[in-house]
Parts: structure tokens; C-alpha cells; sequence
């Protein structure tokens, strides 16, 4: 090996060992900060009951705790994002009215992901269905797919984003479940901001879960059953 | 014979064609470039009319230019001496139009700056990534039909390719129906028919476009198509229009025969306003009855007739395009069958939709880029139909 070889072999050696000292720390503060990543659970299915009995006709608590915590701006236009709505229903045949929350339904079969063209639209592990915005180029076709008008585009550039809830000018997003709550152990905003207590929010698959144990002994209804689409949001009283 | 001086006008006359028509693709750019930057608020789509009139060009140009290869398969395929001669044109508008189609609906994307991620991540359950491989499949194709008609030493396998042509634009109109058709939850869509309406209606359409490009060819070249063959084609595009004529009635009907899908039909077709109105008047009478008319009254179904027809067959297509896609969307999703909703969301309401002008330079901008591709193509290889003096067939 001539003097020019083992010059280079040895500045090589230097860089790499400067390379991983520079690196390491950030590596390891990253752990310190997030904690050990842990993958969503099949063992769970994140799901809602929702009592219409004690959803109040014109209450907009849970709208207002989810536009919050997403940072939605509360608009209502026909080009502002809506990830939860208030509907009024009323029965044609008897006149029976009732009030619910409607919002994406994370149904197991869900449509949206089975027609999305580039895998942004997914279903976690534990039932959540989301949109990757990384990996959505806006086609809108899920949107089309949604039984339940779930969906939004974001039809102007945004400010003043919550840093947890990322959003993209350009791309489809809907009701995540407050996925970056629920990983902390927390309740999605609108179960916790509704007065009434409406909205049930739990593991379905936890035999021991109040969601569960309630869903095994009330009536309780999947919207567009017929669709076979198994929505882990679940209507009492409808 | 051309002089001189009557070449030099038609070099000028190509020149200022072709910067017509990279004006109108370049403002179309220009549309796609503020829609980039303001988002898609200032198009007239929202969040319940969420495809609009880019789809509607979009859609046209891709069923157009699949239909407009029967040109090609029927002499490729059948053998027919008059439409072999016609196969490299066919082969090149389709081209043109997949082009200028796809070009529009990528441009209206959310994000277009995305297109590599739609190229490198497949969703095997998606009719649109499926698309995305059959169109481009269809290119490669297309252009390897045309050089086997176009060189010499090629020819023995045109036949080979003229059949994987036929097979694969089957193929790709049925995807295309198919988008729509597995929309289970929209009335307007879910129907098993919509993959072979599409595939009939592309045969008129595309026959209607081959007309209007074979026509402006030939008057470009001081020839005139010989009427016997005019007759035949034009025969065959009124066969094409009753055919897909009967597949949108059999469509409408089955959705009438269902009765929870009757409110919807009454809306699409009645008391919808915009949409019944384009329907009957557009494309029924416009896209169907007066062509039809033109095609086969005693006296007419000269040239200028068959022109007019294929134009009209080109509108009513549009306007049908519009009542299915946008109207299919105005009507609201029936989320609790057998309740009256009302929401802050539009739910229950009938959705507005005004398309804005940035939609149409778009959508015109892809009919541009296909303009353009013809014209450059025509001029510079030999798309000109070469009919033998004798035609046995």
C-alpha cells in the first residue's frame, strides 16, 4: 500500500467515526423524546356509541371541541372542512325526528382505502382509518367512494396548523379519531366535549370495555348496514 | 395541383394553427398554475361536487381515443380494406387524445407535483391505479401497432398488434367504466352496465372525432373522400349513436325500475333543472336525434352533413358527460334511507356547482395538447388514408 492509499484509508476512517458521533446523540435524543415506537394493536378496535337519545337537537359541542383540537376553521361553506357535522334527521314515513353526530364511520371494509390509488388512504392496525398526507395526491376518488360524505378536500392553503394534526393544501383528510389523543390514552375531543355524554368511545374488541358490554346488551345500529362495510361507529335509539 | 404560392399560404396556415393551438394549451397551463397556488377554491368544485368539468373533458378524451381505435381494429382485426387504410390516423388521434385526456386529469389533481407517487405506489384494489397501467399500456401499444403499420420490415406482426390493441382498449374503456361503477353507495353510479355503456359510447365518439380530423385532412390536401366510403362510415357511426343510445336508455331504465333509486331518476331526468334540460336537449336531441336525422333522412348524408352530425355527436357527448358526472354528484348520497337530513354539510340538499373558467381553460388545454399532437404528427408523417383503386371488401 503506497503512503497516498493508507492516507486516504485513514481519512476515510476519521470521517465515518466523526460522521457517527455527529449523528448519534440526535438519534438517541429522537428516543428519549418519543419513546420506544409502538405499531397500533389489532387486539383493539377503536370504536364509538353514540346515544341519540341524549344527542341534543342544535348542540354543536362536539363540531366545535373538534374543530379545536384539529384546527379547523368552524367554516361551513361547501368548500370548508368538516370532520364531524350535526345531522337533523326526521323519519318521512312516522315524523320522528332525531340529532347525531356524523363523521367518518372507520368502517373495517372501508371504501375509501379500497379505491385509493396511491395507499394513502389506510386502515390502522387498530380500526382507524386515515389519510397518509405525505402520500395523497388529491385525486378526490375516495371522496366519490365514502358512503357518508365523511370526507373533505382542502381547497385553500391553511395557517396555523396543529403541530399534531398535520393538514395539506390539496389533499383529503376526515376525522382521525383524534389518533395523536387516542395514542396518549386520551379520548377523541368530541366524546370528551359532549355535555350530555353521548358519545362512548372505546375498544370494541375488550370484552371488558364499557363499549363493548353496552354494545352486547343495547340496540344499537351500523349506518348503511346493508353496505356491509362494518363502520365501528355505532348509532343507539336510530 | 398546388403552386408555389398556394404552399406557402398553407406553411403560414399550419405555423399560425399550431400557435393557436399553444396558446390555448399554454393558458390552460397557466389555469393549472393559479390552481396550484390559490388551491382548488377558485375552480367551482367543492366538497360535494368533488370531480367537475376537467373530468368531464378528461373522460371524454380517454373514452374518445379508445373508441376511436374500432377505426383501426376493424381493418386491422376484420380485415376491411377501407378501415385499414385508415388505421395509422386512428392509431395517431388516439394517442393524441390519451394525451391530452390524461394530461387534464393529472393537472387537476390536488397535488400534481405528486405524480411519482402515483407512479411508484400501486394499491392493487384500485380501479384508478389499475388506470394508471392501462393507459400507459395503452400508449406503448398504440405506438407499436403504428410501427407496424409504418415500417416495413414490421408488417408482418401488425396483425398481432392490431389484436392486442383491440383486446387491451376493451380492457381500458371497461376500467373507465368501472371507476364509476364501484361506487356502491351513489345512486347515479354502481350499475354493472356503466363498463359496456362506456365501451358503446366510445365507438361514437371516437368515430365522430375520426370524421371531423379525416375530413380536415382531406380538405387540407384539395381531396375528397369518395363517396362510397363516406357512406359506409357514416352508416356505421348511425349504428354506433342507436347503439349507445340504447345502452344510456337501459342504464336510466334499470335505475327506474329500482325503486330507491327512483327520486334520483326523477332528478337526473325531470326536475333537476340543469341536468334534465342538458340531458333531453343536449344529448338526446343535439347528440342523438338530429344527427341520427342527418345521417339517414333521404338527400342528406353528404359530407357536409356527416360533419355536422359527428360535431353534434361530439356536444351531446359532453353534455351527457356533464349530467353523468356532475349531476350523478348534485344528487345527495342517501346516508339514512327513508329520513329527510339536513346538515351543515349539505346533506340532503341538492349541491350547487358554477365551474369556473380556470376549469374550462384546463379542460380546453388538454383538448390542445391533443390539437397539437395531430397537427405536428400530420404534417410530418404520412397520416393521410391511402385507399386502393379497387376495394373488394
Amino acid at each position: 500500500m503506497n503512503e497516498i492509499d493508507a492516507r486516504r484509508r485513514q481519512f476515510l476512517k476519521t470521517s465515518l467515526g466523526a460522521a457517527a458521533i455527529a449523528i448519534a446523540p440526535g438519534m438517541m435524543l429522537f428516543e428519549v423524546a418519543h419513546g420506544e415506537a409502538q405499531g397500533a394493536s389489532s387486539k383493539v378496535r377503536w370504536g364509538m356509541l353514540i346515544d341519540t337519545a341524549q344527542c341534543t337537537s342544535g348542540c354543536t359541542d362536539c363540531v366545535a371541541a373538534c374543530n379545536k383540537e384539529n384546527g379547523l376553521s368552524g367554516g361551513t361553506s361547501a368548500t370548508d372542512s368538516q370532520w364531524i357535522r350535526k345531522i337533523e334527521i326526521k323519519e318521512i314515513s312516522s315524523g320522528r325526528t332525531l340529532s347525531l353526530p356524523m363523521m367518518c364511520q372507520h368502517c373495517a371494509e372501508p371504501p375509501c382505502v379500497d379505491v385509493c390509488p396511491t395507499q394513502a388512504s389506510f386502515k390502522r392496525a387498530d380500526g382507524i382509518v386515515l389519510v397518509d398526507k405525505h402520500r395523497c395526491i388529491g385525486c378526490r376518488y375516495c371522496m366519490m367512494a365514502c358512503p357518508y360524505k365523511a370526507r373533505s378536500f382542502v381547497h385553500e392553503p391553511l395557517t396555523g396548523q396543529n403541530p399534531d394534526v398535520p393538514r395539506g393544501k390539496g389533499t383529503v383528510e376526515s376525522c382521525t379519531l383524534c389518533v395523536h389523543r387516542v395514542d396518549q390514552g386520551k379520548k377523541p375531543a368530541c366524546a370528551e366535549a359532549c355535555p350530555n355524554h353521548a358519545i362512548l368511545f372505546g375498544d370494541l374488541n375488550d370484552p371488558e370495555s364499557e363499549i363493548a358490554r353496552k354494545v352486547h346488551s343495547v340496540a344499537s345500529t351500523q349506518v348503511r348496514a346493508d353496505l356491509r362495510l362494518d363502520p365501528g361507529i355505532r348509532y343507539q335509539g336510530l | 395541383m398546388p403552386t408555389p404560392a398556394s404552399l406557402r399560404t398553407k406553411n403560414r396556415l399550419y405555423y399560425l394553427l399550431l400557435a393557436a393551438g399553444g396558446l390555448v394549451a399554454g393558458v390552460g397551463l397557466y389555469a393549472v398554475h393559479l390552481m396550484e397556488s390559490h388551491g382548488h377554491i377558485i375552480t367551482g368544485m367543492n366538497n360535494q361536487i368533488v370531480w367537475g368539468i376537467p373530468h368531464v373533458f378528461a373522460i371524454f378524451l380517454i373514452v374518445a381515443a379508445s373508441g376511436v381505435l374500432n377505426v383501426a381494429s376493424i381493418g386491422s382485426v376484420f380485415g376491411k380494406a377501407i378501415y385499414k387504410a385508415r388505421a395509422p390516423l386512428a392509431s395517431l388521434l388516439s394517442i393524441a387524445m390519451l394525451a391530452g385526456g390524461l394530461a387534464v386529469l393529472m393537472l387537476d389533481l390536488g397535488r400534481p407535483d405528486r405524480v411519482m407517487v402515483a407512479a411508484t405506489n400501486y394499491n392493487l384494489t384500485s380501479v384508478f391505479a389499475w388506470n394508471v397501467l392501462l393507459y400507459s399500456g395503452m400508449f406503448a401499444l398504440v405506438l407499436v401497432y403504428l410501427w407496424t403499420m409504418m415500417e416495413q420490415r414490421m408488417n408482418p406482426w401488425n396483425k398481432t398488434a392490431g389484436l392486442a390493441v383491440f383486446a387491451w382498449r376493451f380492457i381500458l374503456t371497461t376500467g373507465t367504466g368501472l371507476i364509476f361503477a364501484f361506487l356502491t353507495a351513489r345512486q347515479a353510479y354502481g350499475s354493472a352496465l356503466l363498463p359496456p355503456m362506456f365501451i358503446v359510447l366510445s365507438f361514437a365518439w371516437g368515430l365522430a372525432v375520426f370524421h371531423l380530423v379525416q375530413t380536415s385532412i382531406y380538405a387540407w390536401n384539395e381531396k375528397e373522400l369518395d363517396p362510397a366510403i363516406l357512406n359506409r362510415k357514416k352508416n356505421l357511426l348511425g349504428v354506433f349513436v342507436m347503439g349507445s343510445l340504447y345502452m344510456v336508455a337501459t342504464y336510466h331504465l334499470t335505475n327506474a325500475y329500482f325503486a330507491h333509486r327512483m327520486d334520483f331518476e326523477r332528478f337526473i331526468l325531470l326536475d333537476g333543472g340543469v341536468y334534465p334540460a342538458l340531458f333531453w336537449w343536449g344529448y338526446v336531441l343535439l347528440g342523438n336525434v338530429l344527427p341520427l336525422l342527418l345521417i339517414y333522412l333521404p338527400g342528406l348524408g353528404k359530407t357536409r352533413c356527416v360533419m355536422a352530425s359527428s360535431l353534434m355527436v361530439v356536444l351531446g357527448a359532453f353534455a351527457l358527460l356533464y349530467v353523468f358526472i356532475i349531476g350523478g354528484q348534485a344528487y345527495p348520497l342517501d346516508i339514512f334511507p327513508g329520513f329527510e337530513t339536513v346538515s351543515s354539510f349539505g346533506d340532503g340538499q341538492i349541491g350547487s356547482y358554477q365551474p369556473s373558467v380556470y376549469e374550462f381553460l384546463l379542460g380546453l388545454g388538454g383538448l390542445a395538447i391533443a390539437f397539437i399532437i395531430t397537427t405536428v404528427s400530420v404534417r410530418v408523417l404520412n397520416f393521410m388514408p391511402q385507399d386502393k383503386p379497387y376495394i373488394a371488401d
